[in-house]
């Protein structure tokens, strides 16, 4: 066992520190929650993929630097350690790009993976639908061969970073004789297609947080269908597995944890025994939860998918943010009721959004019930119910 | 970064899983919490053979010249195994603390002796009343009387203390803030030895010292500096409770599951049902988030790193963590495992035990505090 960093990553971790307090300074955004799947910036995209770090695990043929996965998660880490607007490219680097690079053809990887890195090509996704939320192998949204295309037809929901998304990555039914989990494909949507329309839908926040996404009658030509036909609900769990992996689940909202610290001390609420205590617990929980999502990436760097242990981090992490959205409350008293904008609103809104934006943490990428079901099954071996 | 152990390390593991497995039976367990001494001495000289005493001491002294972090893999077979023996007290708060804080001669003295299974040892810390792990709650006295100290006063909760051959005495040698370590002699006359009976069948004493002569040179460490030594010794002591806990709760995981996967009810195994599936799933994330946050403290204590914050997580974590597997083990085992037939208690009871000694959640809870610098 070894818990330490090497120094390659220690200097890794601090050029990125580095380089997101410049931009702070800069002025170019500040420290925001949900920043990784709300903030859009074209700008800091293109200045991230300057500097080579989107894509960082990717092999140097698409544009990639080879890097390992902890290189990786030490990146997301700060990213999110500092509120940072990367929502235009994170679902291209986090899922979507390893998705097609583990199920692609060669064409789609030399279209799509060097423009994501270098952050040109914003992706969002086409999974869950009104009736296909959990019981996601339900889904109805058709795709019907039509010479050198498919037509699809159907509608999408929840679709997270849809509104500025350039491509979806789409799951759609093309063998509706064949057992539901065996007649499902995934193709890359471009979202500019004629057909294809977006409703954005506001979360309980008041942002816009999904999009509604219609398909009528799009056409998408073959060479957009990632991997094999019929094998779209194999590869979609593969990617979702991918999707729980990261250190967002755990550090979504972590401005607001620095600064409802800052709160406390600056207040002196922190000579209280209860608040010490309850902040203290947050601590706790926050490193413990760490160690558990550094599990995922070192088993990715072994070269193997993460199943369970994804499924296990993001389930801790989803409660820790509820938690810690929920102390942050306590910690405010009457104060954390303000909405930004309004006068005596503390720390810039951010325990309000975040207290009513954690509701959906347990539910986006798989529920947490869903997430026990298959620690369950895959790590204990349990029967199936 | 890397979160598995090392092939030695697994070997080691085996070693004491098959050892264990083989003369640990919980009718063993039974038998060592009903009787006087706590342990059998023939198990006890098997597993000096094995080299276990003396895995982490260097070589000179006879030891294995082996890693705290090897002898965490150790401890959690141990706390797997419900182990009754002085080992804990032998070891990690008797042997590894001459180690930190001996002089030579000490070293010499005490350390082959003990890593032979010769010698028991004990630390004598805690006291009646209110005791919170700082040096304030010490007020057993040790006065200055020619080449000797006269030690006066009662601990509490001495683990191994009937069977000891030393004892190291944490005491009051200067009204403020003089706190020195004792090496006594556990066999002399001015001592009184009472065996508590305790939820997990340990021997724990109280002890009192009635006007107990320790000659000057017996100073373990330095004399009046004696608490700074004591904050690492109930660091380690905290940590090796976390990796016993480890061992405890990973085996109670594994009973629970397969429990659930055999007992039948409304014609299905009830490790069918989804809410038994969720409890066990609740369980698996306590037990591998104890067992990273715990293996962390480990390594960093290995690796001589400073590690307040993190051994503070590590036993608050896993306090709590334990208290949630048991709820989930006892409600999942249904009424068998209320019962004393059945070998879920031998693992509640220690469970309680350790997460008790050496600082609760709530007071590393605090420790974290301060570090986050509240």
């Amino acid at each position: 066992m070894d818990f330490s960093f090497t120094e390659e990553q220690d200097k890794f971790r601090q050029e990125v520190r580095d380089f997101l307090e410049e931009e702070i300074k800069k002025g170019y955004w500040e420290p925001t929650c949900d920043a990784w799947v709300q903030g859009f910036d074209p700008g800091f995209t293109k200045r991230v993929a300057q500097r080579g770090w989107i894509g960082l695990t990717w092999p140097e043929d698409y544009g990639g630097q080879g890097r390992s996965h902890i290189d990786r998660l030490i990146l997301t880490e700060e990213m999110l350690r500092y509120g940072a607007p990367a929502a235009c490219h994170w679902f291209g680097d986090r899922q979507v790009g390893g998705a097609i690079l583990s199920f692609g053809s060669e064409e789609l990887k030399k279209e799509f993976l060097p423009r994501i890195v270098k952050g040109e090509a914003y992706f969002g996704l086409g999974m869950s639908e009104p009736g296909a939320g959990s019981d996601l192998a339900s889904l109805q949204t058709r795709a019907v061969e039509d010479g050198d295309y498919y037509v699809i037809n159907g509608q999408k929901t929840w679709a997270s970073c849809a509104s500025f998304a350039q491509y979806f990555d789409v799951y759609a039914r093309t063998d509706p004789e064949a057992p539901r989990h065996r007649g499902i494909s995934e193709f890359i949507v471009d979202a500019q297609s004629p057909g294809l329309s977006r409703i954005p839908m506001a979360d309980i926040t008041g942002t816009e947080a999904w999009n509604d996404v219609f398909f009528d009658n799009v056409r998408v030509h073959k060479r957009y269908l990632v991997g094999e036909k019929n094998r779209g609900f194999y590869q979609v769990l593969h990617q979702l597995d991918y999707e729980r992996s990261g250190m967002e689940r755990l550090m979504g909202n972590y401005p607001l944890f620095d600064a409802i610290i800052q709160f406390a001390k600056d207040n002196k609420l922190s000579q209280e025994p209860v608040i010490r205590n309850k902040l203290a617990q947050l601590q706790i929980e926050f490193e413990v939860g760490r160690l558990l999502i550094y599990r995922v990436a070192l088993v990715m760097e072994e070269g193997r998918a993460p199943n369970w242990e994804s499924a296990m981090s993001k389930a801790y992490s989803t409660e820790f943010e509820k938690h810690l959205a929920g102390v942050a409350m306590e910690v405010l008293g009457p104060y954390g009721q303000l909405k930004l904008g309004s006068k005596f609103v503390p720390l810039r809104g951010m325990a309000l959004h975040s207290y009513l934006g954690s509701k959906g943490y347990s539910l986006q990428a798989g529920t947490t019930e869903i997430l026990k079901n298959i620690l369950a099954s895959r790590r204990l071996g349990l029967p199936s119910s | 970064m890397k979160l598995t152990l090392t092939e030695e390390q697994e070997m080691l593991r085996k070693t004491a899983r098959d050892f264990l497995a083989d003369k640990c039976s919980k009718k063993f367990v039974k038998q060592m919490e009903e009787s006087e001494t706590g342990y059998s001495k023939g198990l006890w000289q098997e597993m000096a053979e094995l080299g276990w005493m003396g895995l982490a001491f260097p070589g000179k002294y006879g030891g294995g010249d082996m890693s705290f972090l090897d002898l965490a893999v150790l401890l959690e077979e141990m706390g797997r195994a419900c182990l009754p023996s002085p080992f804990f007290s032998t070891v990690i708060l008797g042997g590894l603390s001459i180690l930190d804080i001996g002089s030579e001669e000490q070293k010499q003295e005490y350390l082959p002796k003990l890593i032979r299974g010769e010698k028991i040892l004990t630390l004598a810390l805690t006291e009646p009343g209110y005791h919170d792990y700082t040096a304030s709650s010490v007020t057993v006295e040790a006065t200055r009387d020619d080449d000797n100290y006269i030690i006066s006063g009662t601990k509490l909760f001495v683990p191994d203390a009937h069977i000891a051959d030393y004892l190291l005495c944490v005491a009051r040698s200067k009204p403020k803030n003089g706190i020195t370590i004792f090496l006594a002699d556990a066999k002399n006359p001015g001592i009184k030895y009472t065996v508590l009976k305790t939820i997990a069948g340990d021997k724990l004493c109280e002890v009192v010292f009635d006007q107990m002569p320790v000659p000057k040179a017996n100073i373990l460490g330095r004399l009046n500096q004696g608490w700074s030594a004591m904050q690492k010794i109930i660091q380690r002591a905290a940590v090796g409770k976390c990796c016993e806990m480890v061992g405890n709760i990973q085996r109670v995981l594994e009973m629970t599951v397969d429990y659930a996967k055999e007992r039948k009810q409304f014609d299905r195994p009830i490790g069918s049902f989804q809410v038994i599936q969720h409890y066990c799933a609740d369980m698996a994330t306590d037990v591998d988030s104890a067992r990273f946050s715990t293996y962390q403290a480990a390594w960093m204590l290995s690796e001589g790193l400073p590690c307040t914050k993190e051994v503070a997580i590590a036993k608050a974590w896993i306090g709590e963590a334990s208290q949630r597997v048991f709820a989930l083990a006892h409600q999942i085992h249904g009424a068998i495992g209320a019962t004393i037939e059945h070998d879920l208690h031998f693992y509640t009871r220690r469970a309680k035990a350790a997460e008790l000694a050496f600082g609760d959640a709530d007071f590393y809870r605090e420790i974290v505090a301060r570090e986050m610098g509240l």
